[in-house]
């Protein structure tokens, strides 16, 4: 493992170095938002305020697309049509720098739907296993923050490659994987190791500060054994407008929707994120929907990252605790306190 | 009895009758309010009534259709009850209004904007003089004009212009409005125009929260920018898509929209969608003399014909 330390004025040429090999990812400013974009020399990261958006986009664009398609007429016989497909696979070598553990650690719940023994996803496969992260650890923890509730904390490295710890005048970056080590060869990075101490001091603090957590061990259970209980969910889901805004900004939300669009004799296959909060989500073709209710839907976003998920995936809960759906939602809907309901609520009796 | 207090007995004494009314209650931080759906006695010991009641609650009612319903609203969101009225969108019988005297509700993305990060808040006392907002054991304080909602500088409406239960003295002070917001803005150049909304548009996630908190945005399970058959608008995520979803948005609100700003408030990535509606609401008083949900019984002039329009000079060419 390799420890350096990375002077504050040598963030900006640090970047600029890596974006020559990686497209380089950064959270930026933009307008009231941080939101993460390709790194240019002229605009320095954000690296102290949470990005509102995860950083999922970098491995899961919210429009990508799949291949593009072109009919033409076969000159010989007018009776056939030839079809030219092109897969589209981006395998360009990318590196996120200054996501939280948490928006890192996201990535390992679309792992184990994307990259199975049975099944995997090309074109997750293609950016995910060639893009690193180099994540920042969380200071204090913001009202919204639960990470330590599911299984993560402010300084956890399972989704890190670079773990960057602020210090005063600048970082201290640890390598966590092998694929990691290779970012810390700069010749911008001073040694670490006299300063790995003081680095360990902040993120001790760091865990510290986090406020205790509940046990959630019962909430697979509890949650599932709601699943036919209507009033409950009403009455959860009764101030939610069914937007799209926590599950676009939540770094585990793996969704999609397929589109092809073809204009005339060509087009293009589409995939963009879907989402479980909105109508037509589960519209069938048929004109049937099996959620036809706010409450439905927000029954599935709960019971999904709650129970189902962990239910099938060795207990792991499919939300890293980042705080975006309650912090952005726009009626500040708290998805901790309806888990925490679920668990409280009396078990149901037979009818 | 404190105003609040006797909003809460009214409310209670027509609970009964009623399946739910919605207030606000305190949310997961002092800053945040957050819909308060009262369905027993104990839930109604919960409401509050202060600057951080943002949200407009008629939002809820065009969903509710069918059943009875009361709803708490500020002098602002009345307009949109009214709005929805005239669209025939919820009964009068089924809703019961309740409002008390509105000096004014926070933004609280200007409160962000001068504390930085809403991140740590830990204390805030709000009122309509000062917002004192404490975040890691310091606090700052900010005169209310500074961190208020800026439809509240501008209000005409403090008073419910309908409600059934009102408490406390009518405040029927009227600001003023000249769209100096909207005349600067035309006044810059079109290329500049353009590129300002496309620098805006390019980081909307497309989660449609703005459509859903429009009150009057209610096609929102059917609406265009979704629909697969017909699949009028490409799911492309293209700047140039998004924008045209908010031209789409703005054009169906037109001579509808009541300024409340719930769209700009709602949009996660602090898109300033307000200046939109307002310029072609802007444009609709200016050919049509018209406020959209300020008077029960018009009819809004996009929903009605007229052989000669008083500001239209049609056929004087
Ligand atoms: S929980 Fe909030 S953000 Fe999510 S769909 Fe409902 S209103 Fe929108
Ligand atoms: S569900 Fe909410 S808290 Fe959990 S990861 Fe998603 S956005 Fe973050
Ligand atoms: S468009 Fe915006 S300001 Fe107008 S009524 Fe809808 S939410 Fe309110
Ligand atoms: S709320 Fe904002 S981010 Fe969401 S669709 Fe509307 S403009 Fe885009």
């Amino acid at each position: 493992m390799a420890v350096k330390f990375l002077a504050k004025d040598n963030l900006v040429p640090w970047l600029a170095e890596l974006a020559e090999t990686h497209r380089t990812i950064v959270p930026k400013r933009e307008g009231e938002a941080v939101v993460f974009r390709p790194f240019a020399k002229e605009e320095a990261p954000e690296l102290s305020a949470r990005p509102t958006e995860s950083p999922k986009s970098a491995i899961f664009p919210q429009c990508d697309t799949l291949m593009s398609f072109r009919y033409t007429k076969d000159e010989e016989d007018p009776g056939k049509v030839l079809l030219d497909l092109r897969e589209m696979k981006d395998e360009s070598p990318a590196v996120v720098v200054g996501c939280r553990s948490c928006d890192a650690a996201g990535f390992n719940t679309f792992d184990r739907v994307y990259m199975t023994d049975k099944i995997t996803d090309q074109n997750y496969r293609a950016r995910r296993e060639n893009t690193l992260f180099v994540t920042i650890i969380c200071e204090k923890p913001a009202t919204t923050c639960f990470c330590n509730w599911v299984g993560g904390s402010p300084t956890d490295t399972s989704g890190a490659d670079v773990r960057m710890t602020p210090l005063e005048d600048g970082w201290v970056l640890e390598s966590i994987t092998e694929k990691g080590e290779p970012l810390l060869s700069s010749t911008l990075l001073k040694d670490g190791d006299d300063r790995a101490g003081d680095a360990e001091k902040i993120r001790q603090q760091a865990k510290e500060r986090m406020p205790e957590a509940p046990d959630l061990s019962e909430a697979p259970g509890k949650v599932l054994a709601l699943f036919e209980n209507n009033d409950f969910w009403e009455a959860e889901s009764a101030k939610c407008i069914s937007c799209g805004a926590c599950t676009y900004l939540c770094p585990t939300c793996y969704c999609f929707n397929i589109t092809d669009e073809s204009s005339g004799m060509e087009g293009v296959r589409l995939r963009t994120w879907d989402n479980c909060m909105s109508h037509q989500f589960t519209m069938e073709a048929s004109g049937h929907n099996p959620r036809p209710t706010k409450a439905h839907r927000l029954k599935n976003r709960v019971g999904h990252k709650f129970s189902y998920y962990p239910n099938i995936h060795d207990g792991n809960i499919s939300c890293v605790g980042c705080g975006r759906c309650i912090k952005s939602c726009p009626v500040s809907v708290d998805i901790r306190s309806i888990v925490l309901h679920a668990i409280a609520a009396p078990a149901e009796t037979e009818k | 009895m404190s105003n609040l207090d006797t909003l809460k007995a009214k409310i209670k004494e027509r609970l009964p009758d009623l399946d739910m009314v919605v207030g606000w209650e305190q949310g997961f931080d002092p800053l945040r309010a957050t819909p308060l759906f009262m369905r027993t006695e104990e839930d109604v010991d919960r409401l509050i009534w202060n600057p951080l009641c943002v949200h407009n609650l008629a939002t809820y009612l065009p969903g509710l259709k069918g059943r009875k319903v009361g709803v708490v609203v500020k002098g602002c969101d009345s307009r949109s009850i009214i709005e929805l009225l005239q669209e025939k969108l919820i009964n009068r019988d089924d809703i019961v209004v309740f409002s008390m005297p509105c000096e004014g509700v926070v933004s609280v993305r200007k409160i962000q904007n001068r504390i930085g990060s809403l991140d740590y808040v830990e204390s805030v006392e709000a009122d309509t003089g000062t917002v004192k907002v404490t975040v890691d054991g310091s606090s700052q304080s900010f005169g209310f004009p500074d961190v208020a909602a800026s439809k509240c500088g501008r209000c005409q409406y403090h008073t419910a212009l309908l409600s059934d239960e009102f408490v406390g003295e009518p405040n029927n002070e009227k600001a003023e409005d000249d769209y100096s917001d909207v005349t600067s803005f035309e006044a810059r150049p079109q290329e500049e125009r353009l590129a300002f909304w496309m620098t805006e548009m390019q980081r909307c996630i497309q989660c449609y929260a703005c459509r859903n908190a429009c009150p009057l945005c209610v096609c929102r399970d059917h609406c265009v920018a979704q629909s697969r058959d017909p699949h009028w608008m490409t799911q492309e995520n293209s700047t140039q898509n998004k924008w045209f979803f908010q031209v789409i948005h703005a054009m169906h609100l037109a001579g509808r929209c009541t300024e409340c700003g719930e769209c700009e408030r709602a949009c996660p990535v602090g898109i300033p969608l307000l200046l939109l509606k307002r310029k072609l609401n802007k444009e609709i008083e200016e050919l049509f003399d018209y406020k959209a949900g300020t008077l029960i019984d018009s009819t809004p002039p996009l929903q009605a014909f007229k052989v000669e329009e008083d500001n239209i000079n049609e056929r004087g060419w």
